[in-house]
């Protein structure tokens, strides 16, 4: 009996202690994509490093789409504050953010990041071009004037400059962000050099294990690398650099992806990073427009500030100032 | 023609030793089957073993170096620290306190370490050649620095040997855990930061250190060299205080009445078959539950040991429930029939006589249970414990993450010359910590073990 009182006042202590404590969280809470959080991560330490009166905030990770689905599951304490992405919002989420009562979503963009193709460095060098990534991944693909399967299994039967080496392409699975910079940017360009296919049959990628979707993040990327070593990955150019004694990057029309060719947009395949503030949670969660506004500033992410070092195309001045002005007059997501 | 006695026993004789050459082979066949069986596993753990202890120990040694740091009043201009007044009230000192951390956050930290290099390297630094002076040392010690001063402001003019970390690629180049010929193109460091690197190393200001911030720290990204465990081992701490606290209570006790007192009947079946089918139900499954109910429903925060501790809790219920009651099981009916013939009641026959015989069991598998949730990662990737946490959860309440989800997390980061080797260190510590659990496991067993 003795024991039995005991249990219950356990319990009825931890609920007592939850539902106080459920009501007053003080950590910025982040989730999203895994190309931001690496500079998320850097942001809230030196954030929490920088204000001693708030704590440091927790960046979780799951994808751009992951990120933004648990940021529109609703308003307080146990969802969450910032949804990182490296894309910015569909219409379809920001009404099913307005369904869940989250109607105040501020968008801040903060740098570029560039996509790039690599390959082992023991392997043949790639100087590729959106037509021959289409051509190495569509499903279908004009033969004689008749759409038949992709025929193609070697990239030097696409262009007799690549090298002679196996298809494979690991490229991120839906979840990410990546995925549909890569579609924009890549294959879709690539599919206007191929008339016959058109529309959404461009997005209709070969299902014969030549193409290898990733749900994790880019060291699995880099492991499917060890493990085929033909393959070629598409990684965020951050990545690439942290891991250049063991990769080898392609061109792209021609260009080498840097800092320089990506910020002047020479490189073709960049996307702009953002992350997605919960209006609502401004002034309850301690914190939040500071973060915010500390992400934005020079010292964080301009030229020679430590996210730069870490890979991030900084915006330029008039781009830094126009986001600040437009968090600072709470402008929010509309769909048009 | 007759078959006479000694030509059939000569006949039988032969046939035995014809089959008993059989059996022989056969049961030396089966031998050798077990034991090769046996060393083919032996050999599997021992290569795993070998492998991480390989990559892992290394790294907890890291390069490390030891300079003198002039705390330069020049650059430190800073009012001294506030102390309280008397009839001041403690707001606002906390107030003014504040402010002069605000203030003490301010200084340029940096350049006392950069003057500290140049002292070390002896040269003169200016300019574009700052940043790679600057790659030399972890970038968070800068704010080791702050802490050190703030704790202590007598240090101000002051000259001091300081350990500090190198930063992870530096480690990464005076450990040859890159090619050192690769061309500078795919170095990660610039040719002058490894020029200075070796010319540390070779004048011993960098040394090969045994690294307690793989201890003492939480996780980083701006600092890469200094992340450590001390997060994840605080949130698993909490996790499993949580699920002994819960789990073993509500386990043993539900266990003992299902084994002793509850009737046998319709109900008591489902409930044993239902029991034994959670106990296989995958871990990822609780996750999900945990994130609909403890989160979704209850509110309860993301990311939190508490909600950690529950869902495990509700995955190591069943394995308990069924170690206990094969624990109870095992005690001979004859001890209860004694009790009972001597006039105890049920309960005094349960808790006098029949749970102390069983106490071994119960706690091997209650152990046995915790450890398998200490090292459970899957659902707690489902309830935001896999996040990026640079601070030490102080209550079950605040965000943390676990120890296997921080091998997890390393195992992700894009510096892979640095974190393959921390990965592996952090699979020994939790390896350690499971042994160990196991070890008390064993050992519980050998002082209670009772022989009728």
């Amino acid at each position: 009996m003795k024991k039995h009182t005991l249990s219950v006042a356990v319990v009825a202590g931890l609920a007592v202690g939850v539902s106080s404590a459920a009501m007053a969280r003080d950590t910025i809470q982040i989730a999203g994509s895994s190309t931001v959080l690496p500079f998320a991560g850097i942001v809230a330490e030196e954030f929490g490093n920088t204000y001693s009166q708030f704590n440091t905030p927790v960046v979780g990770s799951g994808g751009s789409s992951g990120g933004l689905r648990q940021f529109c599951q609703g308003v307080g304490e146990n969802t969450i504050d910032i949804a990182n992405a490296s894309r910015s919002i569909r219409s379809g989420e920001v009404e099913s953010c307005a369904e869940n009562g989250v109607n105040e979503i501020l968008e801040i963009q903060f740098g570029y990041d560039g996509i790039v193709f690599a390959s082992r460095l023991d392997r043949g060098e790639f100087a590729l071009t959106p037509e021959h990534v289409f051509k190495a991944a569509a499903a279908q693909l004009p033969q004689n004037g008749e759409l038949v399967d992709n025929p193609y299994t070697r990239w030097s039967e696409i262009d007799s400059n690549l090298p002679d080496q196996e298809i494979v392409l690991v490229i991120p699975a839906s979840n990410h962000g990546t995925r549909e910079v890569f579609e924009e940017k890549v294959v879709h360009p690539g599919c206007d050099t191929v008339a016959e296919v058109e529309g959404d049959a461009c997005n209709n990628l070969r299902g014969d294990g030549r193409i290898v979707e990733i749900a994790g993040d880019y060291t699995e990327t880099l492991a499917r690398l060890d493990a085929q070593e033909d393959a070629v990955g598409v990684f965020g150019l951050s990545f690439y650099d942290q891991n250049r004694d063991r990769l080898q990057v392609a061109t792209v029309d021609g260009v080498t992806p840097s800092l320089e060719t990506i910020g002047s947009g020479e490189y073709p395949v960049s996307r702009p990073l953002f992350f997605y503030v919960k209006g609502e949670h401004i002034d309850v969660i301690p914190g939040l427009a500071e973060y915010t506004e500390f992400f934005l500033n020079e010292m964080t992410s301009g030229y020679g500030s430590p996210l730069e070092d870490a890979g991030l195309i900084p915006m330029d001045e008039n781009e830094r100032s126009q986001a600040l002005e437009q968090f600072e007059s709470r402008t929010v997501v509309s769909v048009d | 023609m007759s078959i006479t006695i000694e030509q059939r026993r000569q006949h039988r004789l032969m046939t035995i030793e014809k089959s008993l050459a059989k059996r022989h082979r056969k049961e030396n066949g089966f031998r050798r089957m077990g034991l090769a069986a046996v060393i083919t596993g032996m050999a599997l753990v021992a290569i795993l073993f070998i492998s991480i202890l390989m990559r892992g120990v290394p790294a907890f040694w890291q390069a490390t170096m030891y300079m003198d740091v002039y705390f330069d009043p020049e650059i430190i201009q800073l009012e001294p620290k506030p102390e309280r007044a008397s009839g001041e009230s403690l707001f606002e000192f906390e107030e003014r306190f504040l402010q002069w951390e605000t203030q003490a956050g301010q200084v340029n930290w940096q350049s006392l370490i950069d003057n500290a290099l140049e002292e070390a390297l002896g040269v003169e630094v200016e300019g574009p050649q700052l940043r790679d002076l600057r790659a030399l040392v972890t970038s968070g010690e800068r704010y080791a620095l702050r802490d050190r001063f703030v704790e202590d402001p007598s240090l101000l003019g002051q000259t001091v040997e300081l350990k500090m970390l190198a930063s992870a690629n530096v480690d990464v180049w005076i450990k040859g855990n890159i090619d050192r010929d690769l061309p500078d193109a795919r170095q990660q460091l610039s040719a002058q930061t490894r020029a200075w690197a070796d010319q540390l190393d070779a004048s011993g200001v960098i040394r090969n250190a045994f690294s307690t911030s793989l201890f003492l720290n939480t996780d980083s990204r701006s600092s890469l060299a200094s992340a450590g465990l001390a997060g994840a081992f605080m949130g698993s701490l909490f996790m499993m205080i949580i699920v002994i606290a819960l789990s073993v209570p509500l386990g043993v006790s539900s266990a003992i009445y299902l084994e002793e007192f509850a009737p046998k009947n319709r109900l008591t079946d489902l409930i044993e078959i239902n029991i034994n089918n959670l106990a296989a139900v995958p871990s990822i499954v609780f996750g999900l539950l945990g994130a609909s109910i403890f989160i979704g429903y209850l509110r309860l925060p993301i990311s939190a040991p508490l909600v950690g501790g529950l869902v495990l809790t509700l995955m190591t219920l069943p394995t308990i429930i069924i170690a206990t009651r094969a624990s109870l099981r095992s005690i001979p009916p004859s001890i209860r029939q004694a009790a009972l013939g001597i006039g105890a009641s049920r309960v005094q026959t349960v808790f006098h006589h029949v749970l102390p015989l069983a106490l071994p069991g119960i706690l091997t598998g209650s152990i046995l249970g915790v450890a398998q949730a200490l090292g459970e990662t899957a659902p707690l990737l489902l309830i935001g414990m896999n996040a990026f946490v640079a601070s030490v959860p102080a209550t079950p309440l605040d965000q943390s993450t676990a120890l296997p989800v921080q091998i997890y997390l390393w195992q992700g980061n894009e510096l892979r010359n640095f974190f393959e080797a921390r990965t592996s260190a952090a699979i020994i510590v939790l390896l350690g910590l499971m042994l160990s659990l196991n070890a008390l496991a064993i050992w519980l067993r050998k002082k209670f073990e009772t022989r009728w």
